[in-house]
């Protein structure tokens, strides 16, 4: 069978479970992946009408507060002081610009593919304080904690790093809790769930009765958790299914679990329009408190300002699509972005932009609001 | 200091990397010219040393086009920068219709450059240019002082003669007009990234497919010509480029088919690992042509009969419907939009 009519089949069955909803459903796909994959593929234009994704606040780029990107800036300004970051951070923008335009001015920021050419900088440039932006989820916090224990055994004084590392669960309960939101099931991350394993969603599914689907990043993939979601609503049910066991486990990767809980502890952290959150954050112990940039540089983050008129915080929140914002498409591109959903490569905005503006054009036409289908 | 012994070569460091001089007009360029560009490249317009090259103007129209060449890494797997700036001029010819004849080279040399890859360069060129059946007709030499260029830079302009009978453009595109690739897409774009990414973790056997098209286009343009409306190279922006362009221009919907758009194993993967969509990466040795619909399987079957046709596949055609979009059936059949690519893709992070 061909991989359309694999998925001919599954949108099928959606359709027919579909049909025999009450009042529709709407999902959300936590993971920036799942979001860009869905639009990529094309599966939005194969959903019914009363089904409906909504992207959720795991795209790492888009949840890091705009002062966090101020303070690196203001950290690679430093003279004898070098920024080692992702990628995916150079073109976000903080209050004052962004990274990329830093370096362009002659601060000392460089892009790295792993935490551990960070420690590799900070080795081979004894003269130069060396700070790792330590970004995004419970995916890419385990090889931050690898780092911070390399320089440590290393004996390394001139690294450390910039913990601003999330929490999936605390933001999924917190959006939850949210009367404005309309959420009747997850697509849990697929990457984080790799470490956390499926297990740790059981409180979604055991206090809030919301189905949770563990899925793969296939088209396919995630068509099928789709389709387990609206036959779980569709029979009143709220169970937590593992479609992707292959991958994901129970209990999720022990070994990177391990790491994390050797140099982090939860503590409170500012998410881009879901504010401070307790416990939805990763700070450094006690004991590796010496590799903490915001020690070393005394450095506090103030409360962010959104840019005028920039929706990213309803939009990762499932309160209204990326089309809704007035800037969406004439101010805010991907090549002048706004605000940080259309920076990223994983955004919703900068997907909906690339793969899904016929489908606004068509909405517009309709005069139809999805931002008030979606809200109770 | 270095202690000569007895029966050893002297080797004088003019003949290891470029000088400054090299660029000076003076003895250096002249020996340069003699010793390293000249028997690579000799000609008789060449061979005159003049200022311009001078040639016979027969009848109708010429196309005339330049580029620069600024590619890094110099050397990648199944190219390099000369091939490349041969090829790119040659190929910017032919998909106007022209028949590529001419063309110039100039050479952007930084201080400290080794002769012996400029030499490689230059071999390529010639060995480009022979290929394509064009010739070096006039060039030109600066040295820069280091750190002022990125080894070396190229510009190549060229002159052709416009076919007998050729009439190629967006105006002429009509609904169900198809749309034909020459072949597998991405390769180039991809083989130059992950040869820059070699000192991390991607290890990959992917080459550059770049190569003067003019061969294939002629054979095309031999057997079909009055049902061929328009030709493109996909290089900067892509496939992805060059159709969101086409619906755009024509003002025409043009629906793709993914799983018709030829693409290797290998260069999925590879594309996926840095974060790219594979439709907005450059070739440099592929067409994109628009077929009226009765001649589309013949000329599909012209192209791969030519080596660099092998791949050639119908991946397209234009409805009636009038929005200016492009939209792709996706492998498993959902429908997104076709966006004209908006420059660098960053890697992901999670």
């Amino acid at each position: 069978m061909t991989m359309r009519e694999q998925m001919a089949r599954l949108t099928d069955e959606l359709h027919t479970v579909a049909a025999m909803l009450d009042g529709g459903a709407s999902f959300m796909e936590v993971c920036g992946t799942h979001t860009v994959n869905a639009c990529r593929s094309g599966v939005h234009s194969l959903m019914p009408e009363n089904v409906r994704l909504i992207s959720g606040p795991g795209c790492p780029v888009c949840v890091t507060a705009q002062r966090y990107i101020d303070a690196l800036i203001g950290l690679g300004r430093r003279q004898g002081l070098t920024v080692t970051t992702y990628g995916d951070m150079m073109r976000v923008a903080g209050a004052g610009g962004s990274l990329e335009l830093a370096r362009s001015e002659g601060a000392d920021v460089r892009v790295v593919t792993s935490t551990m050419e960070a420690v590799a900088i900070a080795r081979e440039h004894p003269e130069r304080q060396v700070v790792f932006a330590a970004v995004g989820f419970e995916t890419t916090a385990p090889a931050t904690a690898a780092a911070v224990l390399a320089a440590k055994r290393q004996g390394l004084s001139n690294f450390t790093v910039l913990p601003c590392h999330k929490l999936v669960l605390p933001a999924m309960m917190t959006l939850l809790a949210d009367p404005d939101v309309r959420i009747d099931g997850f697509i849990c991350p697929g990457h984080v769930s790799v470490i956390i394993g499926a297990e740790a969603y059981r409180p979604v599914v055991e206090e809030h009765g919301k189905p949770c689907v563990v899925t793969g990043f296939e088209a396919l993939q995630i068509m099928q958790g789709i389709l387990h979601l609206t036959k779980q609503v569709a029979a009143g049910q709220a169970k937590l299914e593992n479609l992707y066991p292959e991958v994901v486990s129970a209990d999720g990767n022990l070994r990177a679990k391990r790491l994390i809980e050797e140099v982090f502890m939860p503590g409170d952290s500012a998410w881009r329009a879901l504010g401070r959150m307790a416990k939805s954050g990763l700070d450094l112990r006690e004991e590796y408190m010496a590799f903490d940039a915001f020690k070393r540089f005394d450095i506090t983050l103030g409360e962010d300002n959104d840019p005028p008129g920039c929706r990213c915080g309803e939009v990762i929140t499932g309160k209204c699509y990326p089309g809704d914002c007035p800037l969406f498409g004439s101010v805010c591109t991907p090549i002048y972005p706004i605000g940080p959903c259309m920076v990223s490569s994983e955004g919703s905005c900068q997907a909906w932009f690339k793969y899904r503006r016929n489908e606004l054009k068509r909405r517009k036409a309709a005069q139809t609001g999805p931002a008030k289908e979606v809200r109770v | 200091m270095t202690v000569l012994r007895p029966g050893q070569p002297v080797v004088n460091p003019h003949a290891r990397r470029i000088v400054l001089a090299h660029g000076g007009g003076g003895q250096l360029t002249d020996e340069l010219l003699e010793e390293v560009i000249r028997p690579r490249l000799d000609n008789p317009w060449l061979a005159d040393l003049d200022d311009s090259a001078v040639m016979a103007v027969e009848k109708g129209q010429l196309a005339f086009t330049t580029d620069s060449y600024v590619v890094q890494p110099l050397e990648f797997p199944g190219g390099d920068i000369g091939r490349l700036a041969v090829s790119g001029t040659v190929n910017d010819l032919a998909v106007c219709g022209a028949e590529a004849e001419y063309i110039s080279l100039s050479l952007i040399l930084e201080e400290g450059l080794e002769l012996a890859l400029l030499r490689r360069v230059l071999d390529s060129v010639a060995g480009t240019a022979g290929e394509a059946g064009v010739r070096v007709v006039t060039g030109d030499t600066k040295v820069v002082a280091k750190g002022q260029a990125d080894g070396m830079y190229i510009n190549t302009a060229g002159v052709g003669r416009i076919r007998d009978g050729i009439r190629l453009g967006v105006s002429r595109i009509q609904p169900g007009d198809v749309v034909l690739v020459s072949g597998e897409i991405a390769d180039h774009g991809l083989a130059v990234m992950l040869q820059r990414e070699q000192r991390t973790v991607i290890r990959s056997e992917l080459r550059s497919d770049v190569a003067p098209l003019n061969g294939l286009i002629e054979t095309l343009l031999d057997e079909i010509i009055e049902d061929v409306v328009f030709l493109r190279d996909p290089t900067r922006g892509g496939l992805a480029g060059v159709l969101s362009d086409l619906a755009e221009r024509s003002g025409l919907h043009l629906m793709i088919d993914e799983t018709a758009v030829p693409i290797r194993q290998e260069t999925l993967y590879a594309a996926e690992m840095l974060g790219l969509d594979p439709l907005e990466v450059a070739n440099e040795g592929k067409v994109v042509a628009v077929v009226r619909p009765e001649a589309a399987e013949r000329a599909r079957a012209v192209v791969a009969s030519h080596p660099q046709g092998r791949g050639a596949s119908i991946v397209g055609r234009f409805q009636s419907e009038r929005n200016g979009l492009c939209e792709i059936l996706t492998e498993v059949g959902g429908r997104r939009i076709i966006q004209k690519p908006y420059g660098e893709e960053l890697p992901r992070i999670c």
